[in-house]
Order: C-alpha cells, then structure tokens, then sequence
C-alpha cells in the first residue's frame, strides 16, 4: 500500500444506510463519503433528500441500519455513541442551549463532562467567548434568554468548541437568522475556520450559503445520493446534471465570478493621463489607443475621472470636473470579478478600474474580459471531469 | 360581632388542643407529601416516554381522586386498622395525581431542541435527565407538588372519622354536639386552622420552589 498516494481520510462512510423501521425506502442509501482533514464539506440539497440524517449519522444521533463509519480510519460504528459525541462538535438550527444555566456553564458542558479541572475549564470558557466575539465581562453570567437569536448561536458555536473536537457537524447552523446578521456569523465563521482548520459537515438548503461557505459541496437527491461534488467554483462552471443545473438555479454563471478574482484579468494598457497634462497628450492617447474613454489621475495615481475627447476641451482646470466620476469603489487585485460587475454596470464607460495596493491606478476590466474568464473557468471545468473518465 | 367575640374566646381556651391538633395536621401532611412525592416524580419519569404505561398510570391516578374521600379512607381500615394510617394512605394516593400529571408535563415541555443538543454533545440518558430534562421540569413539578399539599390539607380533615387526628377533631368535635353551645365555634376552629395551615404551607413550599428554581429560568 502506498501511504503518499491517500491521505486516510478524517472522516469515511462506507456504504452508510438509514432504514427507518416500517419503511422499505431508505432515508439514506449506501453513501460512501470521504471528507478531508481540514475542509469544509456542504450538504445541500432539497428538503427531504436526507441531508440532516446524513449528518446525524456521523456522530450516530441516528443509528446507521447499515454500513461503517470512520474516523480517522477508527471504525466508530460499534463504540459507545456518547463519548464518541463528545470528540464531535453538534451545532443545530435550533441552537439548544440550556436555558437554566449561564452562558459560561453552557460553554462548560463537556469539559465539564470530560473531567477538566476547574481553572482549566474557566480558562477556556472565556477564551471562547473572546472567540467568537463576545465579551466574556460582560456575557459569561448571563442566561440564554437573555441573548439575541444571533448572540445565541455564537454560543452554540462556542460550546460545540469546549472540548476542542477536531470535528464540527452544523446542521442549519445560521437557517433561523435574520439575513444580515447570517451574513456576519457567516463570515466570522469562516475567519474563525481560518484559523481553526476544524474538520467541519455543514447542512444547509440553501445553495447560495453552500457556495459561501464550502470548501467542497456536495449536492444531494433523493435517498441522500450524491449527484455532484466538488468545489463551488467547479459546480458552478459545470453541473453535471440537470438536477444539480436546477438546484443551483439561474445566475449560476454570475455566482461562479465570486471565484474568480480581477487580477486575471486585469488589462493594464488603458489610456489615462494626469492632471497635468495637456488636452493634446489626453487626445493623442485616445487616438493611438482607440477607446472612447480615458481614465484622469490625480497627483498620487489615483483615478478619479473618466473623460471624452470632448471633455478635454476647456483644457487642465476644467479636468476635475469634466466627464464622469469614477467613484469611490475601486477593485483591488484580490477582488472578486462579481464585484467587477456589480461596479461595470453603473461605470460610465461600462469599464472598471482596478487600483493597486497603494490605491495608484492599474487598469480595467471589460464585458469582454468577464467572459473570457467565464469561459476559460467552464473549459477548465469540462477538462477536470473528462480527466476523472479517462482515469476511470 | 359577638360570635366572633365568642369564637375567639373558644380559640383561646382551647388553644393547647388546637396546637396539638395543627401539629398533627402538618404532620400528617407534610409526611404524606415527601412520600407521594418521592414516589410520584420517580414514577413520573419512569412513564413519561413509555405510549402504554403513561395513560395507564394517569388513568389511575385519576380514579384514586374520584373516589369519595369518607369511602376510600374507610376501605383501609380493614388492612391498617383505625388511627391515622388509613387516612395517610389515602391521602398518599389523592396526592399522586397532581405530582404525576406535572412531571410528565413538565418533561413533555422541555424543548426537544435542548435534548437534542445535550445528547449530541454526549449526555448519556441519565445525565440528560438530571442536568438537563429534570431542572428545566422543576417549576411545573413544584407547582403538582404545591397543589397536592393543598389537596392533602383539605382532605386530612377526615382522618378522624377513622379514628384518626387532625384539625378535624373540631369539625367532628362540632357535629356530634350539633345544636348545643359552642358547636360551630368547633367547626369554624377546623375551617380556619385547616385553611390557616393550608396557606402557610403553600407559602414555605413557595419559598422552596423560588430557592430550587434555577435562575436562569426565573420570571
């Protein structure tokens, strides 16, 4: 066997099924699953499709009917499921926190349980508070009900930390929160992620969450049968199948330029001039370059304007007033080129600026360019897939 | 005015027997209380998931409560003989119906989102019920067993017509002398200290409730 080849994956399910008692259609159909070390993997899928109880059977809330679980190559199918729950992170939609103890007590449970001493437990209680963005002073004495819906899953997210699990299951985490604050923990999730490298199975319904949150997603039919997995980017530049091309909805295209980032595309060779110069150096530029427009910097490069040929006219005092604005948002090399869009569209000259750094100006992306990334990323895509065939 | 003058003139001549009486009363009921609660809140929780066993238990219990007081304290008679110990069997199983019916409504009440998250951090079953299902049931629990005192108190006030004691020995004590001086002061001494009792009673289990509450789930 050759070690270098496969990493032993963190967590595999070996043809894991779900038959409920009195039903002849599993819940869940022999699903074999590797998730990576690290990663986070989504479920998605419709309702009903058997996410959630795919979910549950990794930490055997629901007694798997058949197949094994592995984790980290240890068959857990067989041991005790509650010390095996307590080396597993459970978040749910719902959160659950225990409404008669304090936040930090809650925070405690399975420290507790595993016999931390008690400065140790306090110790780390606090240090979760503090990570997940409350202050410890100020929320450690409090009780549940006195928590916002989004204070709350913090909470719940911290106390699936208490112990340290390498493993965190969330099922719905942010589903119950108002849209703005979901954007937010959403974030500060995957920040925290960042730094956490937890090993993380993520439930949700909604694929726009999915592509936000996943590392790898994987989309879910009927019996839990997995029709697609892969990365966003990839599931957006190529679905495999009309239930995967339905799930994802229109606007797949738009949602896969979240992935691609402005540096790719950049073209650096725009016309600009400065305003010291002359309206004939401005004219001579857009003559040789052909565009309708130029780009006016300002004394530390920074674009400020976009002129016509006609706006050159009442000559240098008339620059910065002349033309169009080029507007206070500017795309950075790391951006995404769905913000290059967003800000294409209300541009004047249906361009957008890219800046440096340092905020002097680089160049432009077009329409054109948008597409050719588009492109190039589905022709990537379609390669990977014939890859994997011909490898079959 | 003057026969309340006269009752409390009644009340202070035979306030050595009224103590004595309270005394016992309490104690009657006090002891009956611990017991059927003890045993009621284990039982409780024994059937509260069991579909076969709940609606039996609670069915019987119910029957025990419409079974008339005078006959049911007679029917132990002939297995305890006289004296308090027929009445207090009763009374235990009068109590049992409250304490049952809120334990198993507390339980149903507890959210099945805050038992999911304790099993899936890794409750077994036991922890799950006392850190968890057991201290979020508490209120409803303590409300069954205050409301089974209250019921215990009342009903205790036949005790001796099985040759039991109590505040009832007033009532008793009235009616056999009904029509001659004096007789429904006895009666009103039962009323008043039976109620008085039943108050203050209620009252201590009040202060235990609100002590045993745990704070996060106070109102």
């Amino acid at each position: 066997m050759n070690s270098e080849a496969k990493k032993t994956p963190k967590i595999h399910l070996d043809k894991v099924g779900k038959t409920y008692p009195g039903t002849k259609i599993p819940a869940v159909e022999d699903l074999t699953l590797d998730i990576e070390e690290g990663e986070i993997l989504v479920l998605v899928g419709p309702s009903g499709c058997g996410k959630s109880t795919t979910l549950r059977l990794i930490n055997r809330m629901i007694e798997p009917s058949n197949g094994r679980i592995l984790l980290d190559g240890e068959d857990v199918t067989k041991v005790n499921p509650d010390k095996l729950r307590r080396r597993i992170g459970y978040v749910i939609q719902q959160i659950g926190l225990f409404p008669h103890l304090t936040i930090s007590d809650n925070i405690a449970t399975v420290p507790k349980m595993l016999g931390w001493d008690k400065e140790k437990v306090k110790a780390r209680t606090e240090e979760l508070l503090a990570t997940v963005g409350l202050d410890p002073d100020q929320y450690r004495d409090r009780f549940p009900k006195e928590l916002s819906g989004g204070q709350a899953q913090r909470v719940g997210v911290a106390r699936a930390l208490g112990a340290d699990p390498d493993i965190m299951l969330m099922d719905e985490p942010f589903g119950a929160i108002d849209p703005i604050t979901r954007d937010r923990l959403q974030n500060e999730f995957l920040r925290l992620q960042s730094e956490l490298k937890k090993t993380i199975v993520f439930v949700t319904h909604d694929i726009d969450e999915a592509i936000k949150m996943g590392d790898r997603i994987a989309i879910l039919g009927e019996r839990s049968t997995i029709h697609q997995i892969d990365s966003p980017e990839r599931i957006l530049a190529r679905p495999i199948d009309d239930f995967v091309n339905d799930f994802i909805g229109t606007g797949s295209t738009i949602k896969g330029l979240n992935f691609l980032k402005v540096d790719s595309v950049t073209f650096t060779g725009y016309p600009y001039i400065s305003v010291q110069d002359s309206p004939e150096t401005g004219r001579a530029k857009l003559a040789a370059s052909g565009y309708d427009w130029l780009i006016l910097v300002d004394e530390d490069q920074s674009p400020i304007r976009w002129l016509q040929a006609k706006d050159l006219d009442g000559g240098q005092s008339t620059y910065t007033t002349a033309g169009e604005a080029v507007g206070e948002e500017w795309l950075r090399s790391e951006s995404s080129l769905f913000e290059a869009l967003e800000l294409m569209v209300q541009s004047a000259a249906g361009l957008t600026v890219v800046v440096d750094a340092n905020g002097d100006f680089q160049g432009v992306v077009s329409m054109g360019d948008l597409n050719k990334a588009i492109r190039r990323a589905q022709r990537e895509a379609q390669r990977h897939y014939e890859d994997l065939e011909a490898n079959l | 005015m003057e026969a309340l003058k006269d009752w409390f003139i009644f009340v202070q001549d035979n306030q050595d027997g009224i103590i004595e009486e309270t005394l016992t009363h309490a104690r009657m009921t006090l002891i009956v209380v611990v017991l059927a609660s003890v045993f009621a809140v284990s039982l409780g929780i024994a059937i509260q998931r069991n579909p076969v066993a709940r609606p039996l238990v609670l069915s019987a219990a119910a029957v025990f409560l419409t079974i008339p007081s005078l006959a049911f304290f007679a029917l132990f008679v002939p297995i305890t003989g006289t004296g308090n110990l027929p009445a207090m069997c009763a009374l235990f199983l009068y109590a049992l119906l409250p304490i049952i019916r809120n334990t198993v409504t507390g339980l149903d009440a507890v959210s099945p989102a805050v038992v999911e998250s304790a099993k899936g951090m890794g409750l077994n079953a036991r922890q799950q019920l006392i850190k968890v299902r057991l201290p979020l049931a508490w209120p409803v629990i303590m409300t069954g067993i205050r409301v089974a005192t209250l019921l215990t108190v009342s009903i205790a006030a036949i005790a001796p017509l099985v040759g039991g004691n109590g505040l009832g020995n007033f009532v008793k004590a009235g009616l056999t002398r009904n029509g001659f001086d004096g007789a429904s002061d006895a009666v009103w001494v039962g009323v008043v200290f039976t109620i008085l009792l039943g108050l203050v009673l209620d009252a201590l289990l009040g202060l235990v409730q609100r002590f045993t509450t745990p704070r996060g789930l106070r109102t």
